[in-house]
């Protein structure tokens, strides 16, 4: 503020329906705001954040030259934005505006009316006196990178690369697997219509191998995550391959090289039921197609002495390479999807389950492979002593709707558990028993394809499975004890073959990603959308979106529908072509800086370098996130902060001191 | 004798200080001639006899220039702080101790009554059994006599009255005392309520290198030979110049001794020690709280002295509450 400037401050309270008039006496509040310094007017409404109650400010700012706004109401993280637009549009500039947050942090916290009304002066009285020191800023923008990164390569990732790609945009997709597919490709067939997986799938995944607009890293993970929304750097980790990916085209002939003439070792996409070789690939229609080398059981990398029958096999094309090493590659990229996905539930923690134990307790993901014509067992379903399984038992809600490990609800075990039933059956004709608490079928088609199964001859025993035990001891059949709620007593169902319905839980290292990316969790650690019902696929940090399962358990359906919503963010933001910045970046005083040099470590966001030559410190604007580090590091005070000068700040706590 | 009508009246005055000021002003050298030559001196009781009601005599600001130095602790310093004032066309805060009290403000982390226990009976060469103190009316025979009341807290010259401008320093820089004098002289004084000297910090004048800062453990100046060509805080030597008003010159750091702070805080910033300590604990080469806190233990075992030691009186802090005192 300059000195001789009259200050003209208006102060509107708002009642916010009840939530706030309910404890806070509004006029009691409006009438103490009158009588601060510089106040010109103020009032209280039904709904400040309406149109008319923003119409209200702007006709005040019109009629009776309002140089100042002070609007007592709730969060700024909500409502300011409003309000500096309302009094923009009224020809104010927008940051001499200032909430007084008087919901949150007074009427929702107390039923005590008298105290909330003395603390809601208080923080009135703090914001009138702050607002008086405030000056008109200029909104600042930023160019982004117009090119978006998608982690994870399932089919939530694949869909939000796809559709960023059709759009013209460049994507850069990264996977920590060989292949790209996720856990849609281990699937034979998708519920409720029982299309085949990879025929709906693998179209999708070449389309992202032949776009030229998608930069495709498998067998990649994230370093590092630098920078902010519309300019990230991104650090990836390239697992060596031992393969040329520009080389190699896929003709698989190293596999049958490789000197171990058979294969030996556990296939992680087959769950471990079926065997790989030292150089394998996930599935036959892996996207890129281009083997790995597990450098763990390679005899060549591991003890550097094999025959190489590999290398002969690859000729001239001279793809291998066991020299290679693990590079980091960094990208630039103006939005960020997270799409990685989640983690079958392990019930070897669930001790009656016996799975682990006993050979024939199977889970639903080792199922979905002994079901698939690609799997280990070319699509049949036998055990593991070969035989065919007449009686099958399938239990939902292992892991899920149990408090002792998740509460949630999966949303796809009864489905899939339905699918499986209906798979087995048509595979096998065995006599399948469904044992569930409740069957969940509120998708599209779902309640039908229930009905369908229920009249294919599935037996349904609603209640929880308490137990499962051996005939006899060995590898025989199993009996299931479940306490039949509908028929009242207890039953003890013997089967051949027990399928686990495992819940759907967060990877393990999502805590991980979730701090290198600067997102929350929800309790259970699935990524936390910014609001549940207005921002799903946004997140606390700007710029970076979530899609899929890693969001919180879900069908294909809703994750390529979401995948599709983040997509359209990522492509809003980036066609945007530019940011506006944060308004309360710091800023040198450059007549002010000696350039000790003591801020430039602490920056967060390496948004501060040393002039050598001017021997002052420089803050990029475009990388300061306003966190006030720097600000209060600073020695000489140099360093400053827009809306967050030690003047605006001391008034505001002597305004809000003095009160009290 | 046309001349002298020419000249500005001066005036000197000398409250709770150690009066290194006063000695400051004949580091002049030479130039104490033209000052001789420009002003008239109408009051300096270090150096010429005039008495109290001289000044008390004079009109209402008959004094061009006062520079004034010394805090405010007693009711006749104050007395007088008010006169001048009144008589003074332009009162300069002259020094540390006036500008924001300086070393006798320290006595501020304590008050009167401990002052007088230390010093009129706990100091090791105090004998007093009759556990006399100053008062300030004592009646005896030949009529009662006087003493100035001491005051529980050292008040800064502008806590006290309006000060036109400041000389930072203990005590100024020669060379600052001539740019003041100068300015007064030819008229071209900066906006009221100034700081007469530099706006930035010493290390603007500090020729000792500078990298980025980290540091593992704090040295007492005797516990490390500086290096002569870094940064002497990047070696672990508490130096505030990074946080101190330019305009010395960076005498201090220059020769390897530390900076400690003498010309107060730099344009803009209000408490000195609080930027000290925002900064040093921003560079402290540590994540484990532990090892923090015995960095800072170990290196800086007396933190008033170290962050405040000349703008206690002027900080935020102000003073220690009387009922920590008490304690």
């Amino acid at each position: 503020m300059s000195d001789n400037e009259t200050l003209r401050i208006g102060v509107y309270v708002c009642h916010c329906g009840t939530n706030i008039a309910a404890v806070i006496d509004v006029e009691a509040l409006t009438k103490f705001a009158e009588g601060l310094p510089h106040v010109a007017l103020a009032r209280n409404y039904k709904y400040m954040c309406s149109d008319p109650g923003q119409e209200l400010v702007k006709q005040d700012i019109a009629e009776y030259g309002l140089n100042r706004i002070v609007v007592a109401a709730c969060s700024p993280n909500l409502h300011e934005p409003t309000f500096r637009r309302a009094a923009e549009d009224a020809g104010l500039n927008r940051f001499l505006v200032q909430m007084a947050n008087i919901r949150e942090q007074v009427a929702w916290v107390t039923e005590d009316g008298e105290l909330a009304l003395e603390k809601a002066k208080a923080h009135v009285a703090g914001a009138v006196r702050r607002v008086a020191r405030h000056e008109a800023l200029q909104r600042q923008f930023v160019r982004i990178t117009p090119r978006a990164m998608v982690v994870g390569g399932g089919i939530a990732g694949i869909q939000a690369a796809l559709t960023l790609a059709e759009a013209g945009k460049e994507v850069v997709l990264v996977e920590r697997e060989p292949s790209i597919g996720g856990h849609m490709a281990m699937f034979d067939k998708t519920f409720p219509t029982l299309d085949c997986a990879a025929c709906i799938l693998t179209p999708k995944m070449t389309s992202v191998k032949v776009n030229p607009n998608i930069k495709l890293l498998t067998y990649s993970e994230i370093e590092s995550v630098e920078g902010s929304v519309g300019n990230f750097k991104v650090k990836v980790r390239r697992k060596p391959r031992y393969i040329n990916e520009d080389l190699c085209v896929g003709c698989m002939q190293c596999i049958d090289g490789c000197v171990f003439t058979q294969a030996k070792f556990p296939n992680s996409f087959d769950q471990g039921l079926g065997m790989r070789k030292p150089v394998w690939v996930p599935f036959p229609q892996a996207v890129p197609p281009v083997p790995v080398v597990d450098p763990e059981v390679c005899l060549q990398i591991a003890r550097g002495k094999c025959k190489q029958g590999c290398v002969e096999a690859c000729g001239e094309r001279g793809a291998f390479d066991f020299d290679q090493q693990e590079k980091i590659e960094e990208y630039e990229v103006g939005a960020i999807i997270i799409a990685t996905g989640f983690k079958a539930f392990d019930p070897s923690v669930i001790p009656y389950y016996g799975y682990g134990k006993y050979p024939n307790v199977y889970t639903s993901l080792e199922v979905e492979r002994l079901l698939n014509a690609g799997g280990p067992t070319g699509g049949k379903l036998i055990l593991r002593d070969g035989s065919t399984p007449k009686k099958v038992g399938i239990i939902h809600c292992v892991g899920s709707r149990d408090v002792n490990y998740h509460e949630y609800c999966s949303r796809v075990c009864c489905m899939y558990s339905l699918k499986i039933a209906h798979l087995v059956r048509e595979k096998t004709g065995a006599e399948v028993y469904n044992c569930y608490i409740d069957i969940r079928a509120p998708g599209k088609g779902f309640e039908e394809f229930y009905n369908r199964v229920q009249n294919e001859g599935v037996q349904f025993v609603r209640g929880k499975v308490a137990d499962i035990t051996p005939v006899a001891n060995g590898s025989g059949p199993l009996v299931m004890k479940v306490d039949d709620t509908l028929l009242g007593h207890i039953r003890e169902i013997e089967v051949d073959m027990v399928i686990l319905a495992v819940a759907l839980e967060p990877h393990a290292d999502a805590g991980e990603v979730r701090r290198n990316f600067g997102i929350s969790c929800s309790n259970e650690g699935f990524f936390l959308e910014k609001h549940p019902k207005l921002a799903p696929v946004n997140t606390a940090n700007d710029g970076v979106l979530v899609a899929g399962a890693c969001q919180g358990a879900k069908d294909i359906p809703d994750t390529v529908a979401q995948a599709d919503a983040a997509a359209a963010k990522a492509l809003a933001m980036i066609d945007a072509g530019e940011i506006e910045l944060e308004p309360n970046t710091a800023w040198i005083d450059e007549e002010m800086c000696s350039g000790c040099k003591t801020c430039i470590n602490l920056c967060p966001f390496q948004a501060i370098t040393a002039d050598e030559e001017r021997k002052i410190a420089v803050i990029d604007q475009a990388l300061c996130k306003g966190c006030g580090t720097c600000v209060a590091a600073c020695p000489s005070g140099a360093a400053k902060q827009h809306l967050f000068g030690d003047r605006q700040i001391d008034e505001e706590l002597e305004g809000l001191m003095n009160y009290v | 004798m046309n001349e002298k009508k020419k000249k500005s009246k001066l005036a000197m005055y000398w409250a709770a200080s150690c009066g290194g000021c006063e000695i400051a002003v004949l580091a002049l050298n030479e130039k104490i001639l033209d000052v001789d030559a420009h002003f008239d001196i109408v009051f300096w009781p270090v150096a010429l006899d005039a008495k109290t009601r001289d000044v008390e005599k004079m009109a209402d600001g008959e004094i061009d220039v006062c520079l004034f130095n010394g805090g405010i602790r007693t009711s006749e310093q104050e007395y007088m702080a008010r006169l001048l004032r009144q008589k003074s066309k332009v009162l300069v805060a002259f020094g540390s101790c006036s500008h924001e009290g300086c070393i006798p403000g320290l006595a501020n982390a304590s008050g009167r009554r401990a002052i007088f226990d230390t010093v009129y009976h706990k100091t090791p060469s105090t004998e007093n059994p009759d556990r006399i103190e100053p008062q300030v009316k004592t009646k005896m025979p030949e009529g009662t006599l006087y003493l100035p009341a001491f005051y529980d807290t050292l008040r800064t010259l502008d806590q006290t009255v309006k000060v036109d401008y400041y000389l930072p320093g203990c005590p100024p820089e020669a060379d600052r005392i001539w740019d003041a004098l100068t300015a007064i002289i030819s008229g071209a004084l900066p906006p009221l309520g100034s700081v007469i000297g530099a706006e930035t910090t010493v290390c603007d004048e500090c020729p000792l290198k500078r990298t980025e800062k980290k540091i593992k453990k704090f040295y007492r100046t005797w516990e490390k030979i500086p290096d002569g060509e870094t940064c002497l805080l990047e070696q672990g030597i508490l130096c505030c110049g990074i946080a101190t008003r330019a305009g010395c010159g960076a005498r201090c750091p220059k020769v390897g001794s530390p900076c400690i702070g003498c010309y107060g805080p730099n344009e803009g910033v209000h408490d000195h020690g609080a930027r000290m300590m925002a900064a040093l604990s921003s560079v402290i080469d540590s994540d484990d709280p532990e090892e923090i806190a015995r960095i800072i233990r170990e290196g800086i075992p007396d933190p008033i002295g170290s962050f405040y030691r000349f703008g206690l009186a002027a900080s935020h802090l102000r003073r220690k509450k009387e009922k920590q005192i008490a304690k």
